[in-house]
């Protein structure tokens, strides 16, 4: 089997759905998502507004599902969807979007432009037009368990890190803990970090948890590249092993696409809502605290600011927790002027970051972040997803911005106050 | 007309009218033409000139209503004297003479004044069956051919002559049509309403009289003069439509207050004639003001522009009914469509095949 | 035909036949969308979410923070179209009588100064938006023939409304009668046409939310 065009055509109509019909049928070519589009803007190109990223999409709808459209077609006056079409687009879908949902935010009559693009890119997958980076990508995760090839070979040397580092067990594929904690190729490969302040702070808060060595990457590449065939096969790892170690918790990780993954479109993807939470991180922190289980102390006093990775706020409701943890552990702490569920993406998430043929799209894209920054004056930049940090590390050396990147859940653990034990 | 007959002004000198009372007739005249006053001695100076022109007034189809309207209502005014002054011929509702002697000063007038008499129509003329209506025996369309042709001008008076009025309405079982659709070789005037305006007759024959041709008339083929300006636009009641002042029904507070009649059905801002300014009955009133909405009975086809006590802007026919049937088949398309569209859907994932990594390139 | 024919034949057979196409393409729209039907969404949702979809049918009324700056002419231009728009159609009491005529429903309208002035920022809000759409790199690059018509048959019962309201060009009947056929035009386009928007903006609004509200975000 390979990718053909009629298999591609064939996922569009399967894929198009009510909420689709609508917001096709609601479009008066404004613009405004034009406007909301970080590629719009930072390009000045009207190719990237977001709504003609789906034109194909739209096309297919009109022709498939709707009276006039088949009339139309039937009688020769309507262009029909063609596979050199899709070549055409598959940058507008796969390079220019990083299925931030801003455009979502903004659209007048309410289109989900993002929810839309994720879809087309079901079709634009089963046609063969997903980028290379994003193959390999998949292909890595589905053969070898990570999109990085990361293999549990590295995750156990980075487990063994953090315990000569921190001087803790590291517990592996135990069952009935509280939390199963993911971790995403990022973290395991650049951010160790992150291993060791989550374990310090569920230790510390008394809380059991595990890693499960079948299931320790959080990512998932199949939602990304639009092919949830493999999407569900990535996910089912997790649900496997959390349902086998009879967890109550899954912990997704600081990376804003797994988090979607799992906790949004997993229960879709598996057919079958799940019997555990899915949590992110910061509201796992988030519980703690206010369960008076995670006590900070000192502060970072130093001017800083807080992105938010969108699939975490925008798209996936975590845009307080953040706020709340901040607030205490940084009294200089800056709001971007467009910020929350507002946010500007960092210009490398939905697969853009995979996509290497993105690559200089996405570093003229990062200039609005850029500003965004460079108006606060602040030198260090908190943010909660390690794609987010990647991509906007990378761009800030590109831009020789002198900034430093933290992740949320580690300045938090550099805050715990592990003296009194009894709390 | 015989030309041993007095002039006009000899005659109104003759029943007592004054020098300044006959130069004050000029300049109302004159300005109800919409003339500028420098006209006035023109007009004054042809009159006093004019004969008694010969008139023969033929009525066919109608009520009598013109008649009397004209005939009536402004006795005995000045503009009333004109129309006694006028060498009347022939009119069978008004003529002593009957029988075979009407017809007989019909044809004569006809005769001695050939090319040179106005006529005069009331009523709408059947072209289906001959017999529906006729007179001494003769077809109204026979006699108004044979009238018309040596006439000088036509005036058709009241909507029936110009526009075929209610005998025409639907389903016009007379096969009733107006003077205008017979006659096409003379200048045809129409002076519609049910019934016109008496000064409107007096003041183109007035102007007929002065210049010796009809005054200038609009696409309907009336005087414009006293048919450019909608009965809205002139009506006193108007500053209340544009406050959103209207009465609801015949007898609530708005309509004792005089408020606007539109949403009682009125006509007005579609019907084009002077009534709101020359009022009838000696300028005492018109339909508006005793309180009635305008019906527009000057208008073209008025009798079949829907009910007339529904406002302009409602719908004329019940809609809901085909509304409802529309919404229903669209309904049962869009079910059988949307049906259609489950199975083309059910279809092409059945049609699904799993992606699997080797499915992520196109074959080589 | 003379013009009170047209204005006649534009209120009886000519509404009922508008009217008529109108809800037919309506319902037939509604049914293709909602037919399509939507998966159940088997993630928990939040709690307490601020948004839904109910809330977004309202909110996205309002322009989000930041945006009315970087697209005046579209948010200032919209705004005050459809407020103009909305108000003629609503508060014109000839219009309410139609809708009373129609419906048997029925509500106090407005002074005619007021709809004039409505009816005016309607139509230079038109203009303005038109001149966008032509000059705007975006808007042009994403217009077809089908957005000039929408805009053209949005236009058109404005200006005939207005003409006629201040007899303007033309004969006030045959003003009223081309006024009466452009809003039946409308009518008849509105089901197949982006006119759409105006009865599925509401639906995909409420998706929106729905979708945003479920994961605890006010969309």
């Amino acid at each position: 089997m390979s990718a053909t065009f009629e298999r591609g055509y064939n996922a569009f109509k399967e894929i198009l759905d009510a909420p689709i019909a609508s917001f096709f049928s609601s479009c008066v070519h404004c613009g405004l998502c034009a406007e909301a589009c970080l590629f719009y803007t930072e390009t000045g190109d009207p190719k990237y507004t977001p709504i003609h990223k789906l034109e194909p999409l739209r096309r297919a709808w009109q022709q498939e599902y709707t009276l006039l459209g088949k009339l139309a077609k039937l009688v020769g006056l309507a262009k029909p969807v063609t596979d050199a079409e899709l070549a055409e687009w598959s940058p507008l879908v796969y390079d220019a979007c990083t299925l931030c949902g801003r455009c979502s935010m903004v659209c007048p009559v309410g289109n989900d432009i993002a929810y839309m693009v994720r879809k087309m890119r079901e079709g634009m997958t089963a046609a063969g037009h997903a980028p290379e980076g994003l193959v390999t990508a998949t292909k890595r995760a589905i053969q070898s368990g990570s999109p990085a090839g990361v293999k549990w070979a590295t995750v156990e040397a980075t487990i063994k890190r953090v315990q000569k580092e921190f001087g803790f067990e590291v517990p592996v594929n135990r069952e009935n803990a509280d939390y199963l904690v993911l971790m995403s190729s990022w973290e395991i490969l650049n951010y160790p970090e992150y291993l060791g302040a989550v374990g310090r702070i569920l230790n510390r808060a008394g809380a059991t948890w595990t890693l499960a060595q079948d299931a320790y990457e959080a990512t998932n590449s199949g939602i990304q590249i639009g092919a949830s065939d493999l999407a569900r096969e990535l996910v089912g790892r997790i649900v496997g092993a959390a349902e086998r170690l009879k967890v109550k918790c899954v912990i997704s990780p600081e990376c804003g696409h797994a988090y979607s993954a799992i906790r949004w479109e997993g229960p879709n993807l598996m057919g079958r809502p799940f019997g555990f939470e899915v949590k992110h991180i910061l509201e796992v922190l988030d519980d703690l605290r206010r369960a008076g289980k995670l006590k900070l102390k000192g502060t970072l006093d130093q001017p800083l600011t807080y992105h938010d990775p969108c699939q975490i706020s925008r798209r996936g409701g975590v845009y307080e927790q953040p706020r709340t943890l901040l607030n205490q552990l940084a009294p200089q702490f800056r709001e971007m002027h467009e910020t929350g569920t507002m946010n500007w993406c960092c210009g490398g998430g939905g697969g853009v970051s995979a996509n290497e043929r993105a690559e200089p799209l996405r570093l003229t894209s990062f200039k609005r972040k850029k500003a965004q920054i460079e108006e606060l004056g602040v030198k260090t930049l908190v943010t909660a997803c390690a794609n987010c940090r990647v991509v906007m590390e990378e761009a800030l050396e590109h831009y020789h911005m002198d900034i430093e990147m933290l992740g949320l859940t580690e300045l938090v653990a550099e805050h715990l106050d592990e003296e009194d034990k009894h709390v | 007309m015989a030309f041993d007959e007095p002039t006009i002004a000899e005659i109104l000198r003759r029943q007592g009218i004054s020098r300044r009372g006959f130069l004050k007739f000029c300049a109302t005249t004159a300005s109800l033409m919409a003339l500028p006053p420098s006209m006035v001695p023109a007009i004054a100076a042809a009159l006093e000139k004019a004969r008694r022109p010969s008139v023969i007034w033929l009525s066919f189809q109608e009520c009598t209503g013109c008649t009397e309207s004209l005939t009536r209502s402004h006795t005995p005014s000045i503009e009333g004297l004109i129309l006694e002054q006028i060498s009347l011929d022939y009119h069978h509702t008004l003529q002593a003479a009957s029988g075979e002697a009407a017809e007989a000063a019909r044809e004569a007038a006809m005769r001695e004044n050939h090319g040179k008499y106005l006529l005069v129509v009331d009523g709408s003329i059947p072209m289906g069956n001959a017999g529906y209506s006729t007179i001494a025996g003769v077809s109204n369309l026979d006699m108004l051919k044979e009238t018309a042709a040596g006439a000088a001008a036509v005036i058709a008076v009241g909507s029936c002559a110009a526009y075929g009025g209610l005998p025409a309405a639907l389903p016009n079982p007379t096969g009733a049509v107006p003077v205008s659709a017979i006659i096409k070789d003379k200048p045809v005037m129409n002076v519609p309403g049910c019934p016109p305006i008496p000064v409107v007759i007096t003041g183109v024959l007035a102007h007929f009289l002065t210049f010796a041709a009809l005054p200038e008339l609009d696409d309907h083929g009336r005087p414009k003069v006293f048919y450019g300006e909608s009965i809205h636009d002139r009506c006193y009641r108007r500053p209340f439509y544009d406050q959103g002042k209207f009465a609801e029904t015949f007898d609530d507070e708005g309509a004792r207050k005089g408020w606007c009649l539109f949403k009682l059905g009125c006509k007005g801002p579609v019907t084009y004639n002077a009534c709101a300014t020359t009022k009838w009955n000696q300028g005492v009133s018109f339909p508006i003001q005793s309180g009635h909405g305008c019906i527009g009975c000057s208008e073209p086809g008025f009798w079949d522009m829907g009910p007339l006590y529904k406002p302009l802007s409602m719908p004329i026919a019940p809609v809901q009914m085909m509304v409802g049937a529309a919404a229903a088949g669209g309904a049962i398309a869009g079910a059988a469509m949307a049906m259609r569209n489950r199975a083309a859907k059910k279809s092409a994932q059945a049609a699904h095949q799993k992606v699997t990594v080797e499915d992520l390139e196109k074959a080589k | 035909m003379t013009a009170l024919e047209l204005l006649t034949w534009a209120r009886g057979p000519g509404l009922s036949i508008a009217l008529a196409v109108c809800a037919f393409g309506i319902l037939l729209r509604l049914f293709e969308i909602f037919g399509l039907g939507r998966k159940a969404d088997l993630s928990r949702p939040r709690d307490h979410s601020p948004g839904s979809g109910w809330r977004t049918i309202v909110s996205r009324s309002l322009p989000p923070p930041g945006m009315v700056k970087q697209a005046p002419v579209t948010y200032i231009g919209g705004y005050v179209f459809h407020l103009g728009f909305a108000i003629t159609l609503f508060f014109f009491v000839p219009h309410i009588e139609l809708v009373r005529g129609l419906t048997g429903l029925s509500w106090p309208g407005l002074p005619t100064q007021l709809i004039d002035i409505a009816a005016v920022a309607g139509l230079l809000a038109l203009i303005a938006v038109l001149a966008s759409r032509l000059s705007n790199p975006v808007k042009r690059f994403l217009s077809g023939f089908q957005d000039y018509l929408a805009w053209l048959l949005t236009f058109l019962p404005l200006a005939t409304g207005y003409l006629a309201f201040h007899h303007l060009l033309i004969d006030y009947t045959l003003a009223l009668a081309l006024h009466v056929l452009s809003v039946e035009l409308l009518l008849v386009a509105l089901p197949f046409t982006k006119l759409f928007h105006t009865v599925s903006v509401f639906v995909s609004r409420w998706y929106n939310g729905d979708i945003f509200g479920r994961k605890g975000v006010a969309s």
